[in-house]
């Protein structure tokens, strides 16, 4: 219930900032909006509350993940740029697996989306039950699991343990 | 001033834009085409709409712009992901002169 009351009050507050100019019919429209997606999805909305009780998460979050993320973001453009714009193509692809050691939902969306946008690496599929994801990379460096680990998992994990778990 | 940064950020993402979609025609397979649309989109697309936001400043343009932003963000990365995944569970073959697939391997027989 309480998950689906948080939901319902970021999509109102997301509806408002969209509309801007806050008339009645908006603002009416945006109440059944809110109140419809809370009821259909709002249970996925937070599935582990005590998580959300933490300062030191967020704290972990904004100066360590984020700053990181957008820096591996910054570096995988120039990248694609560069093998793009060179006249040989220099690329290398192929699948690699790779084994993590997180559990949650939020946490593995995470990792996921962060490895899809970091330089030459694309989630394809994730194995939840023994933790391994599938990658596909476009300059494949190590064909071993352990090896393809260690080189592109293991600068997020850390960081999304101390944030998601 | 202002005005001259927004449009060097809306520059720069065109161009980073223009390189995606080289990209996307010049990599060879549906998984290497992902990677260049989804990458250069981050920071392409991105970035023309912070320099949106600096241009027409605090108004419902401007915030519209922020919220599309953060909403890309969340969005691409997991589209590429579902359509990675359809698209090895079709049957699409990667590029020949691929080194590895080892997701091949494990699904061997799976349907």
């Amino acid at each position: 219930m309480k998950s689906k009351l948080v939901l319902f009050v970021l999509g109102f507050l997301v509806w408002l900032l969209l509309s801007w100019v806050p008339d009645w019919q908006h603002i009416i429209v945006g109440v059944f909006v809110a109140i419809l997606v809370a009821f259909v999805v709002g249970d996925l909305f937070i599935t582990h509350r005590q998580v959300l009780y933490h300062p030191l998460r967020y704290w972990y979050f904004f100066a360590c993940y984020l700053p990181l993320f957008l820096w591996e973001c910054f570096k995988a453009n120039i990248d694609v740029a560069y093998r793009v714009l060179h006249p040989d193509l220099p690329i290398n692809p192929g699948i690699v697996k790779v084994k993590t050691s997180l559990r949650t939902d939020t946490a593995l969306t995470f990792l996921a989306n962060s490895i899809t946008l970091t330089p030459g690496t694309l989630s394809v599929d994730i194995d939840v039950k023994s933790g391994f994801l599938y990658i596909h990379w476009i300059d494949v460096k190590a064909k071993d699991v352990d090896t393809a680990t260690k080189i592109i998992v293991e600068r997020f994990e850390k960081i999304l343990k101390k944030i998601f778990e | 001033m202002i005005d001259i940064i927004g449009l060097v950020f809306i520059g720069v993402g065109l161009a980073f834009d223009v390189f995606g979609v080289l990209g996307l025609v010049r990599l060879p397979d549906v998984y290497n085409r992902l990677q260049a649309a989804t990458k250069a989109v981050t920071l392409g697309t991105c970035s023309i709409l912070f320099g949106t936001f600096l241009v027409v400043g605090f108004c419902a343009a401007g915030f519209k712009a922020i919220l599309c932003m953060l909403f890309l963000l969340l969005t691409s990365p997991v589209a590429a992901h579902a359509i990675a995944r359809g698209a090895h569970r079709s049957g699409i073959k990667l590029w020949e002169k691929s080194v590895v697939d080892k997701y091949a391997q494990d699904k061997e027989g799976e349907k």
